[in-house]
């Protein structure tokens, strides 16, 4: 019989984790119907018979905070039970834990199945406690649920033992082999239900490859007839699926604007990598790129001793179908893209941008959408159990709400690291893989998770989206890998390192095999979680936690043992060769025998049509503010500006010693700052600066000037607390909806058309600013389709950027310092309010959208570098969403001092009024505050552009005058604060 | 003489590299080992003067923060049949060696029945779940006990200092147990509000510590569990309102460490 351990906090310490359960759930239940308490379990559900009483109780209680009961309830005072445990083969961290403290106090390996419980007290009926199960506690994907009444269980509850079930046919698992030799029809068919994401013309290419006689002579030595075997169809659908070939940014595109043709062949060789090749030719010896689009992360200098390796990542469909487990595995799998970078680089810091429809949405939900808010809460303890436990620091992020998210929630995970520029005597940015060479796989085991993760973020959410790509991350067993791989790195134990990630071993395997030329995988060798997979499940897995290596044989044994020793597991599955094959093995017999040419060149290249035509968006006239006062409150509470500090918060932002410019600064330590700066070499005041830039709001009027915008906003955040602009690169990162034209997407042409514009702008801004981008990552399929329901994101593009400042003690933030300082605005005001939040406030777009004039932002960016190095600048804080009016407010509250300001000392463009110089959002305009001493240095510095439009003051009013001199605004900062701070208050 | 410091990392501690960073910055010589090392017998830890139980998520905090951690201790043995964990490190106590458990270093300590260690290894006091029931990253103030034996909070008044945890809130067994620790000054940091006093209120007592207590050291001062993190404010610039202040370069934090290193120093 299999036990059952209930464990409980004790009654006078157990309500705080109750209280926050309830309250989030009473918020939306109707008046009279609250929970009037939750009381939270855990529970452990022991698959052994023999097991000592003393082994629980000393492995699960901590007798002076909790109450034990095994095999009996430990309270019986509820009128509702929910249990929440985890299906069958999905991660269960703390069940893995639990035998492991098992094992170390009995010496048997017995498996535990943890689960939480929830005694609910209060008047509900059956289905309101469902709804709160299902709704609320847990996620019917990956979960299992039991719910009871008091009188269903007066007998005791039976242990829950998820355990996988032996399922497959007699005889072990089969590799099946299917014959291509069918209709177009059947093709497409068959791409559907195998959820492979291949065109008719892909199939097509698989097809032809399998009648060439050449391919069926070489197929004749290992046993493999003309059909494909399920192993090889799987492989090739991964490596050529969007998530991995980037098979729209490679495409061939005739491009029509006004009237003229254009033919673009790769918008990321045309644009992204070539505005790179640009920029690194112009800055000669002050080229900071190390490697670049060539690894997993990009790759720059930070020292003559040390790189910095950068990567940002999305993880939008899972985090929709599982926000918690969905960001989780984001952020642990981003961090193994610096990680299986080069040689590998160790992790200084992670940033994270969130879009979510508006955590307040009370419309009815489509199918399959799960509420904002528990996506927004789902997602934010993802990214807090993934970073934290981890040890990297979480120092930068930001939140965009749009109701266009709805469909998908955007989940931007970012990782940076730091890496010896030499290790053992070679230049540690490099990859090497000789035939030979041993494939090692380290770290966790597979099993089904995450099977078709690469196809399925290839497609749209539908009705049939696979739950198997949806997992749950380990962040300590991750852990565990990353300390023994740094070790082994630095011994020289390995030759060349790559994450699995998308498309599992396929693709880690498949990729490295490139440099060796061949590889030959033996899928009955790679440790499962549980039996019963198929060889393509096997090489397809992308169970996480996992790298894999190219190990030299001679240094194999000492790899395994330190491996052994550090507590990670590590297996030898293959070996690289030079055959020119891609070679898997399952029990002897040849399982895929594809020639690695075909694998990554047979891919045909898309052929698409885009069209740009200029919206007839009608202009607006500005309206008018009936109370400036009440206007500002406002604008301060809106969701796109108000303070995120309930996030930041559970973030932690200062493990690993080096944080110099936090999210949070300013007197009370909650003001907004501008961008991150850490140390990553405590010994050295040499810091790394990161920055974000985003602004989707801009795409419904024209995506060239959003995303040269967005770049925008990331430099002068960077420009804003210090970074060096000689010394910047950035991370292009595109989601977008499907722009393919279709019977599903008629106006595919106009959104590749929008896809085109903004790499257009990509490239004209990052070479005008010399930033270079240095890696990136799309996503082109964030839609929503079920029944007639479709729901698109907007274009929507995230830039990092990743620099440095020589010296972190010139560092600066964005709250005024002291009374009595000057403020000045630099850069010209336009009537530029065009997809700003003023008018998104009243439900409006508009027209005349923010146009980003490089070459006097890049002078004057290099200016404020200048006068920040010299000591000269008290603050500054960048001017977006919300306009000047809310950047100042900021940075008022932010210090504890009150300002004056006069509009009519602000240079604007000819006929603005008052509200439109509040609320433009004209790009990069910086204020700055000044001590009086150092006036004239300023203005010798800047000249003309830069305007002193006010001063800050002891009292604590903030006081804006009008063009007229009339006093618009005056209200006390604290109750700016107040606004800014209640709506994500939470 | 030289102080050797070791900082013992591995199983999901996180705070070993700037924990060293201070240790040698308070002129220790320091290793960090991974316990792997320690349990197959390539290192010792009698070989160390201070051994530092740095911050972290031992074992993902799955079974309450330290708990397995905890377990280990009592029941791993070095090579297997050697002694446990649990022995070499009162070992190393009784022969004068020195301990700071940060975080979740203290959250071992006290799980471990090494503090407040009267009688060794019972445990009578846990750390557990914050009131507000969530993580947080935040400054505080702690008031120091100058009555208190803790050889590492000597000479300090008051110092600042992040805390980073969901699970900092210390309680005791019993009121008997609490007030044993308080009147023998074993409560060595408290928080405190602006005006230096220990205090109950959140955010400046940012867990509901009972007592208020952020640190406990033995009746002999040389073992010291801290939830704030002393390691994370060695450089004027980690404090979050240094742009603000002048502050001197050399961060408060290091205080600890210096102190233990002079200590160690003064009795051989």
């Amino acid at each position: 019989m299999a036990h059952r351990v209930e464990v409980g906090l004790k009654p006078h310490l157990a309500k705080a984790r109750g209280e926050k359960i309830k309250n989030q759930i009473n918020r939306v239940l109707s008046a009279g119907r609250e929970i009037k308490a939750i009381i939270c379990l855990d529970i452990y559900n022991i698959d052994a018979e023999d097991i000592d009483d003393l082994w629980l109780r000393e492995a699960f209680c901590d007798p002076v905070i909790q109450d034990i009961a095994i095999d009996r309830p430990l309270s019986k005072d509820f009128h509702w039970y929910i249990e929440i445990g985890y299906k069958p083969g999905v991660t269960d961290n703390i069940g893995h834990s639990a035998t492991t403290a098992l094992k170390l106090i009995s010496g048997h390996t017995i498996d535990v199945y943890s689960a939480k419980a929830y005694l609910i007290k209060g008047t509900l009926n059956r289905y309101m406690a469902e709804r709160i199960a299902y709704g609320f506690l847990g996620n019917t994907l990956i979960q299992s649920f039991r719910i009871f009444h008091p009188k269903e269980i007066s007998g005791g509850i039976t242990p829950y033992i998820p355990k996988v079930e032996y399922l497959s046919a007699q005889g072990g698992p089969t590799v099946e082999e299917i014959s291509l030799e069918i209709s177009d029809k059947e093709l497409m068919e068959l791409s559907k239900n195998r959820v492979l994401a291949l065109n008719l013309e892909e199939m097509m290419a698989i097809q032809r490859y399998l009648r060439d006689p050449q391919v069926l002579d070489v197929r004749k030595q290992y046993s493999l007839g003309p059909k494909i075997t399920d192993v090889e169809i799987e492989a090739l659908a991964q490596t050529w699926s969007e998530h991995c070939k980037h098979k729209i940014f490679n495409a061939h595109i005739t491009y029509e604007e006004s009237g003229k043709k254009e033919e673009i062949v790769s918008l990321f060789k045309t644009y992204i990598q070539g505005s790179t090749n640009k920029i690194r030719k112009r800055k000669k010896r002050q080229d900071i790129c190390v490697s670049v689009f060539t690894d997993n992360a990009g790759v720059i200098r930070f020292n003559k001793d040390y790189n910095l390796v950068f990567k940002v990542e999305t993880h939008n469909s899972p985090s929709a179908l599982d926000p918690y487990g969905g960001a989780l595995t984001g952020i642990v799998g981003v961090n193994r893209d610096p990680f299986g970078t080069g040689l590998g680089a160790k992790l200084i810091f992670n940033t994270n941008v969130f879009c979510f429809a508006s955590p307040f949405y009370n419309k009815r939900l489509p199918k399959r959408i799960l509420h904002p808010r528990r996506i927004f809460e789902g997602v934010r303890e993802g990214v807090e159990h993934g970073g934290n436990k981890s040890g990297i620091p979480t120092i930068n992020g930001s939140i965009v709400f749009d109701e266009q998210y709805l469909g998908k929630p955007l989940v931007y995970c970012g990782t940076g690291g730091l890496m010896p520029a030499t290790i053992t005597g070679k230049a540690s940015h490099t990859k090497e893989v000789k035939p030979g060479d041993l494939i090692v796989m380290s770290g966790g085991r597979i099993g089904k998770d995450g099977i078709h993760g690469a196809t399925f973020s290839s497609e749209e959410l539908h009705e049939e989206s696979p739950t198997s790509a949806v997992q749950i991350g380990d962040p300590i067993t991750q852990k565990r890998l990353t300390d023994f791989l740094l070790k082994a790195r630095d011994l020289g134990l390995y030759r060349a390192i790559t994450d699995n990630g998308a498309g599992g071993l396929s693709s880690s395997v498949g990729e490295m095999a490139l440099l060796s030329n061949g590889c030959r995988i033996e899928l009955d060798r790679p440790p499962l979680k549980y039996q019963g997979l198929s060889p393509w499940e096997i090489l397809l897995s992308e169970a996480q936690e996992r790298m894999t290596l190219a190990v030299p044989k001679g240094k194999i044994d000492r790899f395994l043992s330190l491996s052994c020793q550090m507590g990670v597991e590590s297996t030898v599955i293959g070996a690289f060769s030079d055959t020119g094959f891609f070679h898997c093995t399952y029990k002897g017999k040849t399982v895929a025998y594809l020639s690695m040419n075909f694998l990554h060149e047979g891919l045909p290249r898309l052929k698409l049509r885009a069209k740009w035509e200029e919206k007839e968006i009608e202009d607006v006239t500005t309206p008018e503010p009936e109370d400036h006062n009440e206007r500002l409150l406002e604008m301060l509470s809106r969701l796109n500006i108000c303070s995120k500090e309930y996030v930041i918060r559970q973030y932690d932002h200062e493990v690993q010693g080096g944080s110099v410019i936090k999210p949070l600064v300013g007197k009370d330590r909650d003001g907004p700052s501008d961008a991150a700066i850490v140390r990553p070499i405590l010994e050295s005041m040499e810091g790394v600066v990161v920055s974000n830039g985003i602004v989707p709001r801009y795409s419904a009027i024209d995506t060239y000037h959003m995303t040269a915008c967005a770049l925008d906003e990331a430099l002068r955040n960077y420009i804003c607390v210090g970074g060096d602009p000689n010394h910047w690169a950035c991370l292009d990162n595109f989601c977008w909806c499907d722009p393919i034209e279709s019977e599903k997407t008629p106006d595919g042409p106009f959104k590749l058309a929008q896809l085109v514009r903004a790499n257009k702008a990509l490239s004209d801004y990052t070479t005008a600013f010399g930033c270079p981008c240095i890696s990136g990552k799309d996503s082109m399929k964030n839609d929503y389709i079920i029944g007639e329901t479709k729901i698109s994101i907007p274009p929507t593009i995230l830039f990092s950027v990743i620099g440095k400042i020589q010296d972190a003690k010139k560092a600066i933030t964005m709250d005024i310092k002291h009374p009595g300082d000057m403020i000045y605005i630099l850069g010209i005001t336009k009537r530029e309010l065009g997809g700003s939040e003023y008018l998104a406030s009243h439900g409006m777009v508009g027209k005349t959208i923010p146009k980003v004039v490089a070459a006097s932002a890049y002078k004057r960016y290099k200016l404020i570098y200048k006068a920040i190095q010299r000591g000269l600048i008290a603050s500054a804080h960048d001017i977006s969403d919300g306009g000047m009016v809310v950047s100042a407010a900021e940075m008022a509250f932010a210090g504890g001092f009150g300002l004056r300001i006069d509009l009519s000392l602000i240079p604007a463009e000819k006929g603005m009024n008052d509200t439109e110089i509040l609320y433009s959002e004209t790009p990069s305009r910086i204020l700055i505050s000044v001590e009086p001493k150092n006036k004239d240095r300023i203005e010798k510095i800047f000249g003309g552009d830069a305007s002193c439009i006010g001063r800050s003051t002891k009292d604590k009013r903030f006081k804006v005058k009008g063009l007229g001199q009339k006093t618009l605004i005056d209200v006390d900062i604290s109750i700016l604060k107040k606004a800014w701070k209640s709506t994500l208050g939470f | 003489m030289e102080v050797k410091a070791l900082v013992i990392s591995g199983n999901g501690t996180n705070c070993e590299m700037e924990t060293a960073y201070a240790c040698r910055y308070a002129g220790a010589s320091t290793d960090i080992i991974h316990l792997s090392n320690i349990l197959n017998g390539n290192s010792r830890i009698s070989n160390y003067h201070f051994l530092n139980l740095a911050g972290g998520f031992l074992d993902g905090d799955d079974l309450g923060s330290a708990q397995v951690e905890s377990i280990r201790l009592k029941y791993a043995r070095i090579k297997g049949e050697g002694p446990t964990l649990l022995e070499e490190i009162i070992n190393f106590i009784n022969n004068g060696g020195l301990i700071l458990g940060v975080c979740n270093g203290f959250q071992t300590l006290v799980k471990a029945g090494l503090l407040p260690g009267n009688p060794i290894g019972k445990r009578r006091v846990s750390i557990t779940f914050n009131d507000s029931a969530r993580f947080e990253d935040r400054w505080v103030r702690l008031a120091i006990n100058r009555k208190s034996p803790c050889v590492f909070t000597k000479g300090l008044d008051q110092i600042e200092l992040p805390v980073r945890h969901g699970e900092g809130k210390f309680v005791t067994d019993t009121q008997h147990t609490l007030k044993e620790i308080l009147e023998g000054n074993l409560a060595t940091a408290f928080y405190s509000d602006k005006e230096g006093s220990p205090t109950m209120a959140y955010p400046d007592n940012p867990n509901g510590s009972v007592g208020a207590i952020a640190g406990v050291c033995d009746v002999t001062g040389r073992i010291f569990g801290l939830m704030p993190h002393p390691e994370a404010y060695t450089h004027a610039t980690n404090h979050p309102l240094w742009t603000r202040l002048s502050l001197p370069e050399r961060g408060q934090g290091l205080a600890i460490f210096d102190n233990a290193v002079k200590f160690l120093k003064g009795i051989r």
